[in-house]
């Protein structure tokens, strides 16, 4: 018994050192999203090279596809563009932006300069789908399946990584 | 001294900044709407800059998230339906007093769990020390020995 008691305090450390080891992996930005499984908010928006034209995701029923939302302001969506661009000339997924709280003339300007991945993008000015979709920080993308479920979130630029291990891997079990 | 003027710049601009966020966000705040805003603003977690509640927050989103509150408040909704609202969109994340669910019971208990156990410790070292207290004092025979000595002392 008493040769035991000097290995209390090490058991209590290593237990520490390991809950402190995962918490450092962990990104505190990442919260947990009450839309995974829920079906896609609807909208209805204007597009932003047509804006006489709308957009809703009922459009999209019956396909795999991606929503990023993004905006000219936002600095992390340069990071991630080159990739969507890629992912868009691959053609394995069609993505739609979101072109978030920005001005249609700045949104255009940026996709003329870095090239335009997208399908199309909806325009939401003052930000209210993005409330309804629960962005915080963008860029955020969303994996819809064909049922118009989300299936994915994705909040922060997407990495070379998570697109290679989850997303594309999830787009092709839910396009099967 | 240098670094005492760079706080008290920080902390007025800081000050002034939250002084300016309430007045600016709308025309002519109903002063009923805003004390219900604030109110339920305190106890919600702004997801930009986490560690601040929705009523501070000077964050764009934590803006239209007032904006948001204010006309449902002014269209008559409770304050748990606006509070669902957010749950919905942000999950229990934005809640400062969480729920009490399965999980998140570990979260209301653990404190309590962990007193528990630092009582229970704290019982047993005492309970040793007081038996070997009883042990090593001197009793008897030997306890006459020793205040003899000590009277001799005097």
């Amino acid at each position: 018994m008493k040769s035991l008691k000097f290995a209390i305090p090490l058991g209590v450390f290593v237990a520490l050192a390991i809950f402190l080891a995962v918490g450092l992996t962990r990104d505190p930005r990442e919260v947990p999203s009450p839309f995974i499984g829920r079906s896609a908010p609807a909208f209805k928006l204007e597009r932003l090279h047509e804006p006489q034209a709308t957009f809703g995701p009922e459009e999209m029923r019956g396909k795999v596809w991606l929503l990023n939302v993004w905006a000219s302001w936002c600095v992390s969506c340069r990071v991630e563009h080159p990739l969507l661009v890629d992912l868009s000339r691959s053609g394995s997924v069609p993505i739609v932006g979101l072109d978030y709280k920005d001005k249609r003339e700045d949104g255009m300007r940026w996709l003329e300069r870095m090239g335009n991945p997208y399908a199309l993008s909806a325009f939401d000015g003052d930000g209210r789908v993005g409330i309804d979709y629960g962005v915080y920080g963008v860029p955020e993308t969303f994996v819809i399946d064909k049922q118009g479920v989300i299936r994915y979130k994705q909040i922060g630029p997407i990495t070379p990584e998570a697109l290679e291990r989850t997303i594309l891997p999830l787009v092709k079990k839910l396009g099967a | 001294m240098k670094r005492f003027v760079a706080f008290l710049l920080v902390a007025a601009f800081a000050a002034g900044a939250a002084l300016a966020q309430s007045s600016d966000e709308v025309a002519n705040p109903d002063p009923a709407v805003e004390a219900r805003l604030r109110n339920l603003g305190e106890e919600l977690r702004c997801l930009v800059c986490q560690n601040q509640t929705l009523a501070d927050s000077t964050a764009p989103l934590a803006q239209d998230l007032r904006n948001e509150i204010r006309q449902m408040i002014a269209a008559g909704r409770s304050d748990d339906e606006i509070r669902d609202y957010l749950v919905q969109r942000y999950g229990d994340f934005v809640l400062y007093r969480p729920p009490w669910k399965a999980t998140t019971l570990l979260l209301w208990l653990g404190p309590f769990l962990l007193l528990a156990a630092g009582a229970g410790v704290f019982a047993r070292i005492v309970a040793e020390r007081r038996k070997r207290s009883g042990e090593d004092s001197a009793g008897g025979m030997e306890r006459e020995s020793v205040e003899t000595l000590l009277a001799k002392d005097d």
